[in-house]
């Protein structure tokens, strides 16, 4: 006794066996640095893109920016086109928020009862099927759907339309929803749903009274992540709402989104047209950025537990 | 606890079929034939018990033996367990077949309430909420005045009201362990049912918190009747009137003895009894 | 290996104790009766102080019985062996004081010329600690028939006691300056009808012990 404990404690150890504790605590070292440093990297890979973006983007950020159209570029006399010139991307925004309403309006009460039914109903093979479904569908190329919704929607109808995109969009938020509902709500404790079902409260109203409110966080926050994910898809737009120079409300014609503006503003010659390119992306990344962060202060204290 | 002034409240104040909670006095209960199943898996097994009203039954036996699972058959909560459960034979409240065909579960388990091992107050609620869940969830609609009787009756009731009254408002998991199993007891008792089935309900409590409930169970039984399932052999021997010990040996869950308390604890008939009580067993 | 060893362990150093106090008095009946017949003052003086220690002996068990109690929460047939070894060192202790009892009267009685020669009082002693021991085996052996056996022995006692009790009679009518040590014996007689009485109830605490049921001997015999 008196001598297992003096081996446990005492310096009296073997040289040995210190070594291996010298070991052993320089490679707890190492391994909690290793973790720090990898995290540290994906919070730099972040800030370093924000702010690249930023200084690239600059100088297109003035108030016409925000406030104008997308106008022809003003060339000087030797044919350059002048700084500045070129009007703005409010058309892009305002259309990437129609188009981004439109198909948050079709996928949002989708994917929520689509979620709902995998995680308080599905058991059987249909569940399976459609979890199956669910998970090939978030892995299919946004160019894969942005052709079909083309086919589909575009060469039918005969014209391009906000829709056309709210639709593609849709295609792949569904599918997000559906599976971060489905697991945010099967985080709910089991304990819950069965103190409803013993108050004597049926299963729906147990369902939308008791599982989803006390998930409404993570349910919120797996809607912004779709959101967020579909505001910054290009493919599946240019297939589908086509772009627009001038401001458009109505969703059966083409409309404008940001990362389409992007798209076209980067592969233009123009000095001018890159760096309004640069200024959407900053955009484009603060507005999903303040977003997200909205979200994340409006439901706030309300977890789980 | 002031039991007397519960009993005398007015009760004007039902709206929408809701009542204040007023003594209707426990029902009995009578297990026909009862077997359980998780998919072909047969858990208990032939279940014959009669339970008297106004009393406590308590259900002992180890780990495994069936005793929740025949506990949630009796309000119908077996049915929403995972596993494929199916129910055979015929659980009598009061005359009454709960399992027959036009039988509503959802209507049962208004009838025949359950407290849970771990206390489970809804966390997006205040302690007030948490009472009037039962009426609430059920679009039961109340004017303040009434909710605000039910609360402090059932409150009362649990035997919380004074340490409770001043934060109404508060979250219900703001409470201690023993507090929020309470709120969850009158949670339960705010639906006016006739039988209060609690499913180890201090296991997850320190032991003057169950010395409380326990106090409160004693309380209950003249306004209800109690099933309780426990794994503490002195909880069975203190709080119930009936004892029932069960045993899945070499087969489902069944039942081995069942008997006043007394008799159970002090001179079993059972040699497996004896075995259990005196922690001999296995 | 048992399911509980402290507890059994426990369990049986509780019953140790208890033989070790029923052999304490047993040792004094046969002392007290000895000291009568031969008026060993000596003897008689020893039962006396010895008495204190079965008083000791029977806190000692109490305390043990409240201990394992409390530590162990016996149930069944465990806390029916509890129950029945604080019993049963009651009566031992009482049984134990019958014996100082008989001590004092030989104490008392120790320069007078003896009223008879004594026959039918050590016969009764000898019929006490028979079943004394009988009723101790049968509670370790947890012998109901044994200890039923036993307990209607108590007849032999008590029709001792009742041939004691006419003997002396006749010797007080005859003779009245025999009153006074004729009154002394019957005491003594009167001291080991009790033991045997005792004996009897150690035989119920048995039947209680195995059955769980109160039940009383006396009651049904003198119906």
């Amino acid at each position: 006794m008196e001598q297992a404990r003096s081996r446990a404690l005492d310096a009296g150890v073997s040289p040995r066996e210190r070594a291996r504790f010298a070991v052993r605590r320089t490679v707890n070292l190492v391994m909690a640095g290793l973790v720090g440093l990898a995290a540290l990297i994906g919070v730099a890979v972040m800030l370093f893109i924000l702010g690249y973006v930023l200084v690239q983007g600059w100088q297109a950020l003035s108030p016409t920016f925000f406030s104008q159209s997308a106008q022809p570029l003003d060339f000087d006399a030797k044919g350059q086109p002048i700084a500045g010139s070129g009007g703005g991307v409010l058309m892009s925004i305002l259309g990437s928020l129609l188009i981004l309403g439109l198909a948050a309006l079709i996928s949002i009460p989708l994917g929520l009862l689509a979620g709902m039914y995998l995680s308080e109903y599905g058991h059987g093979k249909f569940a399976f099927l459609v979890r199956y479904v669910a998970d090939v569908m978030t892995g299919i190329p946004s160019i894969v759907t942005g052709v079909f919704v083309w086919s589909l929607v575009v060469i039918t109808t005969g014209h391009f339309s906000a829709w056309a995109g709210a639709l593609a969009l849709s295609i792949i938020m569904v599918p997000i929803i559906t599976r971060t509902v489905e697991e945010i709500l099967r985080l709910v404790p089991n304990a819950l749903r069965e103190a409803s079902y013993a108050l004597g409260v049926p299963q729906w109203r147990t369902i939308v009274k008791v599982v989803l409110p006390s998930a409404a966080s993570g349910v919120i926050t797996g809607i912004v992540l779709a959101v967020a994910r579909a505001g910054g898809e290009t493919a599946p737009l240019l297939l589908t709402v086509l772009g627009n120079e001038a401001i458009n409300w109505n969703p059966s014609q083409p409309t404008d989104a940001l990362p389409l503006r992007i798209y076209d503003y980067a592969t233009q010659p123009y000095a001018v047209r890159i760096e309004q390119a640069w200024g959407a992306s900053f955009i484009l990344i603060m507005v999903i950025l303040v977003f997200s962060l909205l979200t994340r202060i409006a439901t706030k204290g309300k977890k789980v537990g | 606890m002031d039991n007397t002034q519960i009993k005398e409240a007015p009760q004007d104040a039902s709206a929408e079929g809701y009542n204040t909670p007023v003594a209707t006095g426990g029902k009995s209960m009578e297990i026909r034939n009862l077997k359980a199943y998780y998919g072909s898996y047969l858990a208990i097994s032939d279940v014959n018990m009669e339970i008297q009203p106004n009393k406590v039954t308590a259900l002992i036996g180890p780990s495994g033996c069936g005793k929740s699972t025949l506990i949630r058959c009796l309000n119908r909560m077996h049915e929403v367990t995972p596993g494929a459960p199916r129910v055979e034979g015929e659980v009598l409240l009061d005359g009454q077949n709960i399992y027959a065909p036009s039988a509503d579960p959802v209507k049962v388990r208004r009838l025949i309430g359950m407290v849970f091992q771990k206390p489970n107050p809804f966390p997006t609620m205040s302690i007030s909420e948490n009472v009037l869940a039962g009426i609430k969830l059920n679009s039961g609609r109340l004017n303040h005045a009434q909710a605000a009787e039910i609360v402090e009756q059932s409150l009362h009731r649990a035997a919380l009201w004074d340490e409770v009254k001043d934060k109404l408002g508060k979250s219900g998991a703001s409470l201690s362990g023993g507090q929020q199993q309470r709120l969850c007891i009158a949670r339960t008792i705010a639906v006016n049912p006739e039988v209060i089935l609690m499913d180890e309900p201090c296991s997850a409590l320190d032991p003057i918190a169950t010395l409380k409930i326990e106090e409160l169970i004693e309380e209950l039984k003249a306004q209800y009747t109690i099933i309780i399932v426990t794994h503490n052999m002195q909880q069975a021997s203190r709080a119930s009137d009936f004892t029932a010990f069960m045993l899945a040996q070499d087969g489902p869950g069944h039942l081995v003895e069942f008997g006043p308390t007394q008799q159970i604890f002090t001179r079993p008939t059972q040699k497996r009894t004896e075995d259990y009580i005196t922690g001999r067993f296995g | 290996m048992p399911a509980r060893p402290t507890f059994e362990r426990e369990l049986r150093d509780l019953q140790d104790e208890l033989l070790v106090m029923s052999s304490m008095v047993d040792k004094a009946i046969s002392r007290s009766i000895e000291a009568l017949k031969n008026r060993d003052l000596g003897l008689a003086r020893l039962v006396v102080s010895d008495d204190q220690k079965v008083n000791d002996k029977r806190f000692e068990i109490e305390e043990k019985c409240i201990l394992i109690t409390a530590t162990q929460a016996p149930l069944a047939s465990d806390l029916r062996t509890i129950v029945a070894v604080l019993n049963v060192i009651t009566d031992l202790e009482r049984m134990a004081d019958h014996c100082v009892g008989i001590a004092k009267i030989a104490i008392m009685t120790g320069n007078e010329p003896p009223l008879k020669p004594l026959i039918d009082i050590p016969r009764m002693a000898e019929q006490s600690r028979s079943m004394l021991r009988r009723a101790m085996d049968a509670f370790v052996a947890r012998d109901v028939a044994a200890a039923n056996a036993v307990a209607n022995e108590d007849d032999i006692v008590d029709q001792l006691y009742d041939q004691v009790y006419r003997e002396l009679l006749t010797f007080m009518l005859n003779d009245p300056r025999t009153i006074d040590r004729a009154t002394h014996l019957l005491w003594v007689a009167h001291n080991l009808e009790r033991i045997g009485d005792r004996v009897t109830n150690i035989c119920e605490r048995v039947n209680f012990l195995v059955t769980g049921r109160m039940e009383e001997y006396k009651a049904a015999k003198q119906v």
